[in-house]
């Protein structure tokens, strides 16, 4: 993979918070958790395209602001009874660096 | 190695559990199921209906084998435990099967009971509890004529009703002088035999059975005042007993039933009982919504999460005979210092007794037309105070008008494509498919497979009398105190109080302090806890940004494309042509097409980027405005009427009123949103009435009012008092503010809130202790101090900078 780009440091985001990459494809939002584990899914809920970096985090989820839909934000589907999915992308860290691959995780067509 | 879990019961309790506890942990246990029927578990309260030849085995069946294959459960089905081996920790079945256990779950339910009477075990003498019996029943139809259904009760009467459809002629023996004494009162007891007779079925009252007679099959029954009655069969339904008779020979300590704690576990701690055989707080239930919460708590007891206690079911009854409407809970006979509210109408065949104390409910008791059992139940278990629509409560919750309840309730006579949720557009039909094919018993399941009720709550009366009219009436009522959330068993209120007694500082230290069951909450409780703190607090600054919805962490509107909305403060609805020009240009600075008037009297400006915001705010603040918090659970507005200025029937000056409770209570953060008004007379331009603090002036003084909304159920105010000054009016509103603050439930606005505690609670707190209301307002105004801070002129500035922008541009 040679298309991983740094978005900003661990710090950047607040915890239980979300931050914002800017692209002409469509923005992605990039989570962090209250352990500090960082994901990155397309900002776009698959109900009715709510920007899901607007959201409550809470765990490893988080709650879209339009309907209150509850998206896993390790694999981007919707939990439960809700059907759905928004694509996720790869994320490394390197030290506080946060490093986000551009090319989704295969399995989810909303990307 | 896991842990081995063994149930010895394949009924509802057991599975329910079981159920569960796989929702919550599904490794912790291999878990293997006894079961002396030859089934998969079975809606055992369905039997009815089947007997009545209206539903199919199959209909009722819950849990088929191949669930028990999906989720790797062993059962050992037709197999009857007939020992448990405490010091080995085993359990051994009637055909030797052996099964070791680290944890054991008794559920074997209850028996039947069989009256001591010679006879009693010949051939056609049976009882009504299982498919075998029905099965019996049945057969026994086909080629006999004449049954005797001992037992007036409940069960009794749906097994005769089940006998009759399938042809026989039927008699029922009572013991005591009305049916289902324990059920109904006298005059309701009468109209269901009388009605029960005009269907054809027989009865005996007061008749004490004496002997069966027979060679090998039963022939007549004997009576002990001498007079008999031929029978082909003869079904004993004269009570249940709990099935104790394993737990006991383990030496197992039992009463009536096995006992258990508040956890369901029995004197050994490595096992549990719960349903129908176990005895808790000294109360052997023999229904089945208490099961529903016991296998809750169990499940999360064998999970090891060690969180939630069973206080114990108020139950209520209905009798499922097709087209004979009967309902019960509670008290309903009453006694001396009870009143009683009775509704009666032989024609229609409609009888309604609502026990009363205290202006709450006891208990109720309803034939003929029984659509608002549920709603009587929900005023008894919730004891709502009912003194401002007791003379309406007879007539049922449809005849309330506009104080907030109506709604056509008639459920069973809609269409399958009704709407009944508008915000989602969930049909009749979705909610019954729901219901039957994912076999779900509780609102919240309703609610997370159709999405009913889910959004702004209002049809939350007609899905659960719809789950009510499908299910029999036997679905799963929320318990006593409505939990916060998934997160927790805890209440609103406990969680307030336990904030208030034990001073905690931040929403982490309250899940963790209170046993919550998820690591940092939900969209639910956070922003609830998040506000507590605020409340209590406000000198400490706690606010959690993370707990907010995106509203009130950004200070402005998120619109359904994603862009935002602004919308300054105009004091009182007034404004002034600099303020306007301000307005004006940033609507061209920032290309905005949609510019609206609002309801409260202000402008709004649509259409914003979030990025743009902390631009516009430090424009609209150079011209003096701020923000109008049109976004959050906070003061709104205070709308306003011109007054006596320039009015000719103005009697007071209600612009400079408004602006005074506007200037006084901006910025406060409350549990919902909260409007205000005041008019200048009593011709009300303002609509004072329909807000959540309403002043109509007169020319005497002020009347202030309280509790309205306008919103998805109209409610207008209560008139709280009158009072001379316009200081009067102040410290009123502050105090008011202050108690709503304090008191109210997170999303509760005032017109629920106001129903819930009764007005008279807010008379009491304001009118009756001049001391108290000094108080709250005093305290309203401490913690105005820390709120007045403009939030948009912070940001301007840069604050929380990164709320604002993207951490990265790409392209």
């Amino acid at each position: 993979m040679s298309d991983w780009i740094e978005v900003g440091t661990l710090n950047d985001i607040p915890k239980l918070g979300a931050r914002v990459v800017s692209r002409a494809e469509g923005d992605i939002a990039v989570f962090r958790t209250a352990d500090d584990k960082v994901f990155a899914l397309r900002d776009k809920c698959p109900h009715k395209g709510g920007q899901l970096s607007q959201g409550i985090v809470h765990g490893d989820r988080v709650a879209c602001p339009m309907h209150d839909w509850k998206i896993g934000l390790d694999n981007g589907i919707a939990i439960a009874p809700d059907e759905g999915c928004a694509a996720s992308f790869p994320i490394k860290m390197e030290g506080e660096k946060i490093m986000l691959s551009l090319t989704p995780n295969e399995g989810c067509p909303n990307k | 190695m896991k842990e081995k879990l063994v149930v010895i019961g394949n009924g509802m309790a057991g599975i329910r559990t079981v159920e569960e506890l796989l929702k919550i942990d599904e490794e912790r246990y291999d878990i293997t199921v006894f079961g002396a029927e030859p089934y998969g578990n079975y809606n055992r309260i369905m039997l009815s209906p089947v007997l009545a030849g209206d539903k199919t085995i199959d209909e009722i069946m819950l849990n088929d084998m191949q669930w028990y294959k999906d989720n790797n459960v062993t059962l050992h089905s037709g197999k009857e435990v007939t020992s448990i081996d405490r010091v080995n920790k085993k359990v051994i079945a009637d055909d030797g099967t052996e099964e070791s256990y680290d944890r054991l779950l008794i559920a074997t339910g209850s028996d039947p009971f069989i009256i001591p009477v010679p006879g009693n075990d010949l051939e056609g003498v049976i009882s009504f509890r299982d498919i075998k019996d029905v099965d019996s029943m049945i057969a026994a139809a086909k080629e006999h004529k004449h049954a005797v259904v001992i037992g007036g009760g409940l069960l009794g009467l749906e097994a005769a009703n089940g006998l009759m459809q399938q042809g026989m002629s039927v008699t029922v023996v009572h013991l005591m002088d009305k049916l289902m004494e324990r059920q109904m009162d006298g005059p309701a007891a009468a109209m269901l035999k009388e009605s029960l007779e005009e269907r054809g079925l027989h009865f005996l009252m007061e008749a004490a059975t004496e002997s069966i007679i027979g060679k090998n099959r039963v022939e007549k029954v004997h009576f002990k005042d001498g007079s008999e009655i031929y029978a082909d069969l003869v079904v004993m339904a004269v009570g249940i007993k709990p099935n104790v008779k394993l737990a006991k020979e383990a030496g197992i300590h039992c009463e009536r039933g096995i006992v258990v704690n508040d956890t369901l576990q029995t004197y050994d701690p490595s096992i549990y009982s719960v349903g129908e055989c176990a005895q808790h707080r000294g109360i052997a239930y023999g229904l089945v919504a208490p099961l529903f919460e016991m296998a809750k708590v169990c499940a999360n007891h064998l999970a090891k999460m060690g969180i939630g206690i069973y206080e114990g079911t108020m139950t209520s009854t209905k009798l499922k005979v097709t087209g004979i409407d009967l309902f019960s809970a509670g008290d309903f006979i009453g006694d001396e210092t009870t009143d009683e509210l009775v509704f009666q109408d032989k024609a229609r065949g409609v009888y309604r007794k609502i026990v009363v104390k205290d202006n709450k409910i006891l208990g109720a008791v309803m034939y003929g037309d029984t659509i608002d059992g549920t709603w009587y139940f929900d005023l008894m278990r919730d004891e709502t105070d009912i003194s401002e629509f007791r003379e309406n409560l007879l007539f049922g919750q449809a005849h309330l008008g506009d104080s907030g309840h109506g709604d056509d309730s008639r459920v069973a006579a809609m269409s399958d494509s009704a709407e009944i949720c508008g915000c989602n557009g969930v049909t009749k039909g979705d909610i019954v498919n729901a219901i039957t094919v994912n076999k779900i018993f509780t609102l919240d399941e309703v609610r997370a497979h159709t999405k009913a009720s889910s959004s702004c709550g209002s049809c939350t009366g007609l899905v659960e009398s719809l789950m009510s009219h499908v299910l029999g009436g036997e679905f799963s009522t929320a318990p006593h105190l409505k939990p916060m959330c998934g997160c927790t068993d805890k209440s609103h209120d406990a969680v307030r109080e336990a904030i208030e007694t034990q001073e905690y500082k931040s929403v982490q230290t309250v899940m963790e302090a209170m046993e919550w069951k998820t690591p940092n909450g939900c969209s639910k409780c956070r922003p609830a806890i998040n506000y507590y703190l605020v409340c209590k607090f406000p000198e400490l600054k706690l606010d959690d940004a993370q707990s907010r919805f995106i509203n009130e962490r950004a200070h402005a509107n998120i619109q359904g494309d994603g862009t935002y909305s602004v919308i300054p403060r105009m004091w009182g609805g007034m404004t002034t042509p600099q303020e306007l020009r301000a307005v004006a240009d940033a609507a061209e600075k920032f290309n905005l097409e949609t510019v609206h008037v609002t309801g409260g009297q202000r402008i709004g400006l649509y259409g914003l980027k979030k990025e743009e915001l902390p631009e516009i705010w430090d424009d609209l603040n150079k011209a003096g405005m701020v923000s109008g918090h049109a976004y959050g659970k906070a003061l709104r507005t205070v709308k306003t009427c011109v007054g006596k200025d320039w009015c000719r029937f103005g009697t007071q000056d209600s612009t400079g009123l408004g602006i005074k409770l506007e200037k006084m209570s901006w910025g406060s953060w409350m549990p919902h949103k909260f409007k205000m008004a005041a008019s200048g007379c009593p011709r009300n331009c303002a609509e004072a009435t329909i807000k959540d603090y309403g002043v109509v002036c007169v020319d005497s003084g002020y009347e202030i009012h309280v509790g309205g909304n306008g919103g998805i159920k109209v409610r207008a105010t209560d008139l709280l008092c009158n009072v001379e000054t316009e200081e009067e009016v102040l410290e009123y509103s502050a105090a008011y503010i202050q108690l709503y603050r304090e008191e109210a439930h997170y999303l509760e606005r005032t017109a629920p809130w106001i129903e819930r505690v009764g007005l008279n609670h807010v008379k009491e707190a304001l009118i009756d202790n001049p001391e108290k209301r000094k108080e709250l307002a005093e305290r309203f105004n401490f913690s105005q101090t820390f709120m007045q801070d403009d939030p948009w002129e912070e940001r301007a500035k840069g604050a929380e900078a990164h709320e604002f922008t993207p951490i990265k541009v790409i392209g």
